[in-house]
């Protein structure tokens, strides 16, 4: 009688998942609709929840309640303090949630919506929230220390230093891909560029108003900036149709490109007060507030998924990215399944506020089911828009052209049937001149977005507000990302350099940071130049060396969770942590390894670039290069990127290796060698 | 949680409650802790010191968010 009121609900919340789970994966032909996407993950994810996370809080971690967190241990009132277990959840998921489970789901629909919904939920049940989950249980259990930190003390200062190099490597390539998205949604769109632009007058604005009339005012000046957000939405479909106003905020993207690293550069030598923090208000808030809306309009609305369960994509033909379905889904999807970055969150500040240890289940393994659930609505947005729209935005130039004939004739070819003035249509409906290769994700999302939400409010004449409102969410969030990404690159640069001139350690002084922070931008500002100037769109190029980086950092997180398991003598256990770190380690390699040596031009890095310079060495110009510098600038592009692959695949099988070994160690130590805080000594108060 | 209270004293009391869990949360996104909670620990465990002010309070953590070394003003995905 127990066991059926203790688990009776939860075998019919199981139940109901598997039978929505069934229709998704059976139905053929008819569109489905949208909710029994969204009923199988909800299901998942409380199954999981339930069984799964408390079998790693009990066996695993046996967290105890009794047992004193760093947050009372060294409660200051400031950087520690025992924070309120769905305080703490807003704070770890608003740190946690970017672009990155947006854009990743939207990339991988060319697949069909099955593939990609079937990783996510089976990734973040394994392998997210387990990274998650366990990297807050080790930071909290040691102070809350950080990745690097905990990786230098538990597997020793050569891979502490590995990975402190790799982070920033990946934070690299995430600032250029996170930009190259924001350029690609606003190039030669007016009414985008000023209200991205019109956040940076807003922001001062906030930033003085904050500072100087009402001191730690958040609410009420994140108010005003958001009034003047929406302000400038309405009024920038006027400055667009302007005749004068219109072409001045019209850019390319290599206009754009330069403006963003100004700005970066600029952006992070402010004070935080006057630029960045007031956006990071707008960026939080705003990111909060959509993803509810989100969530209300998809259920409100109820669409129906446009896109088939599979599409013939799934051998690696498709426009969007190359690549066949193993590896390549597993990178594209990133975040809203298991993201690497995760883990420099869940050893930042949440550990140091986790009131109780009993919390962490429901902050570590909780909130990163709710960002998978991210991830499901960003691809039900991207799969709710007729397929033929979805591959006209998504495809590189090269292959749909300039005009809707064009585009509608190439995409038609592709197996989608698409109109001329089908295109033509949803351009003027979401006020852009034009929807075609509109590559990056945020546009398609962006008019996702708009379809799902002006169903409910405003509807089609609200459509151009709500696709610019969605291109602002995201471009402002992946702003605040830039400026927040370079502070932080700078000051990470600052250490690995002072490891070999001490001088540059001192942060506080203007000569080491200038330098560093131009150091940072150039990095992110290289990838993000030879992104825009691609002729194959850029996220076809560095989107999977992005995906490669980010689930190498989760492998080398899930390494140390490993290691840490061993060293506690509880290695019976460890399969929890092993089987994802395989399994992303299968991905990336292979993955990586194919971006490296693939004979194929379309995938291989090296192979692309024999393939342009022996057409330079016969004094050919290939397409779609227009000059020979054009070609050189390939060759060497593509031998850079060739480059970061191998550093990507020897840096995580460094990690791995020093981890095999420093579990072999553990092992065989007859006892307990994790290096724990004391939980007996007291705090000296 | 007995309460002997009025049931719509009780309502409020929650409410309260609630707007207040609301409002911290959305304060601690951005990186900004409880300045009550502050001052109280200071009164606790340090009752020679002076506090910081409200708006010093602010300040503080708006620099400890992207000062040195400090990743979580940062975020991505």
């Amino acid at each position: 009688m127990g066991a059926i009121q203790k688990h009776g609900p939860w075998a019919l919340v199981g139940a109901l998942g598997a039978a929505a789970l069934a229709v998704v994966a059976t139905q053929r032909g008819e569109p489905i609709n949208a909710l029994w996407v969204v009923v199988a993950a909800v299901c998942v994810y409380l199954i999981a929840y339930r069984y799964y996370s408390l079998y790693i809080a009990d066996n695993v971690m046996r967290l105890d309640p009794k047992r004193e967190t760093p947050a009372h241990r060294h409660n200051d009132g400031l950087d520690y303090v025992p924070t309120n277990k769905s305080v703490l959840f807003g704070h770890h998921f608003a740190a946690i949630a970017g672009a990155g489970p947006l854009v990743g789901p939207v990339l991988a629909a060319q697949m069909g919506y099955l593939p990609g919904m079937l990783w996510i939920l089976a990734g973040v049940v394994l392998a997210g929230a387990v990274q998650d989950f366990m990297i807050l249980f080790i930071s909290m259990r040691r102070d809350g220390r950080s990745l690097g930190e905990l990786i230098r003390a538990e597997l020793g200062v050569i891979p502490g230093v590995i990975a402190l190099f790799g982070t920033f490597m990946i934070m690299v390539i995430l600032l250029a891909v996170l930009a190259m998205v924001v350029v690609k949604a606003l190039a030669e769109s007016p009414w985008g560029t000023f209200t991205v632009g019109a956040t940076i007058p807003i922001a001062l604005l906030m930033g003085l108003y904050a500072r100087y009339v009402r001191p730690g005012k958040v609410g009420e000046v994140s108010i005003i900036g958001f009034v003047l957000l929406m302000a400038a939405i309405v009024y920038g479909g006027q400055i667009a149709a302007d005749p004068y106003w219109g072409p001045a905020f019209t850019f390319t993207g290599v206009q754009l490109t330069w403006m963003l690293i100004g700005y970066g550069f600029v952006a992070s030598i402010l004070p935080v007060w006057l630029l960045l923090a007031p956006r990071d208000y707008l960026s939080t808030f705003l990111k909060i507030g959509t993803i509810v809306g989100l969530a209300i309009g998809i259920v409100f609305v109820a669409p129906h998924m446009q896109m088939p369960a599979m599409t013939k994509f799934v051998d690696g033909t498709g426009p969007v990215w190359a690549g066949s379905l193993f590896p390549f889904l597993f990178i594209t999807i990133a975040c809203g399944a298991v993201s690497g970055f995760h883990a420099l969150i869940s050893s930042g500040t949440t550990p140091k506020l986790v009131d109780n240890e009993l919390d962490t289940r429901f902050i570590g393994y909780g909130g990163m089911l709710m960002e998978s659930f991210v991830a499901i609505m960003a691809l039900v947005a991207a799969c709710v828009i007729e397929p033929g729209i979805y591959f006209t935005m998504n495809s590189p130039g090269g292959l749909v052209g300039t005009t809707p004939e064009s585009a509608a004739a190439a995409v038609t070819a592709l197996g989608f049937p698409v109109g001329a003035d089908v295109i033509a249509q949803t351009a003027k409906d979401v006020g852009e001149h034009s929807i075609i290769s509109r590559t990056g994700g945020a546009p398609t999302l962006a008019v996702g977005m708009a379809h799902i939400i002006s169903s409910a409010i405003g509807g089609k004449t609200m459509m151009a507000f709500w696709y610019h409102f969605a291109i602002l969410f995201e471009a402002l969030f992946i702003l605040t990302a830039v400026d927040a990404g370079t502070r932080a690159g700078r000051f990470m640069l600052q250490d690995l350099l002072g490891l070999i001139s001490p001088t540059f350690k001192d942060t506080a002084s203007w000569g080491p940071s200038v330098v560093a922070t131009a150091l940072c931008v150039g990095a992110w500002g290289f990838f993000l130049h030879q992104g825009v100037t691609d002729p194959l769109g850029g996220i076809y190029t560095l989107w999977p060396l992005f995906g490669i980086s980010n689930q190498m950092l989760a492998a080398v997180a899930l390494t140390l969770a490993t290691v840490v398991i061993f060293k506690m003598k509880r290695e019976r256990y460890a399969f929890v942590t092993i089987i994802p770190t395989v399994w992303l380690c299968i991905c990336t390699l292979t993955a990586g390894w194919q971006k490296i040596f693939s004979p194929d031009p379309k995938i291989g890095f090296l192979s692309h670039a024999n393939r342009f310079s022996t057409a330079i060495a016969e004094g050919k110009v290939l397409a779609p290069a227009k000059s020979m510098d054009d070609m050189h600038k390939i060759v060497f592009n593509d031998r850079i990127d060739a480059a970061l692959a191998v550093l990507f695949v020897g840096l995580v099988v460094a990690i791995v290796v020093f981890g095999v070994m420093a579990c072999v160690k553990a092992y065989r130590a007859d006892r307990w060698t994790a290096l724990e805080a004391d939980p007996k000594l007291a705090p000296a108060e | 949680m007995t309460s002997t209270a009025a049931p719509s004293q009780n309502f409020r009391d929650r409410l309260r409650a609630f707007n207040k869990c609301v409002c911290d949360g959305a304060r601690l996104m951005v990186g900004q802790g409880d300045y009550g909670t502050y001052v109280a620990h200071i009164a606790k465990t340090h009752p020679d010191q002076t506090p910081m002010t409200e708006r010093e309070f602010f300040r503080n953590r708006e620099n400890a968010r992207f000062g040195v070394g400090n990743t979580s003003g940062f975020r991505c995905c």
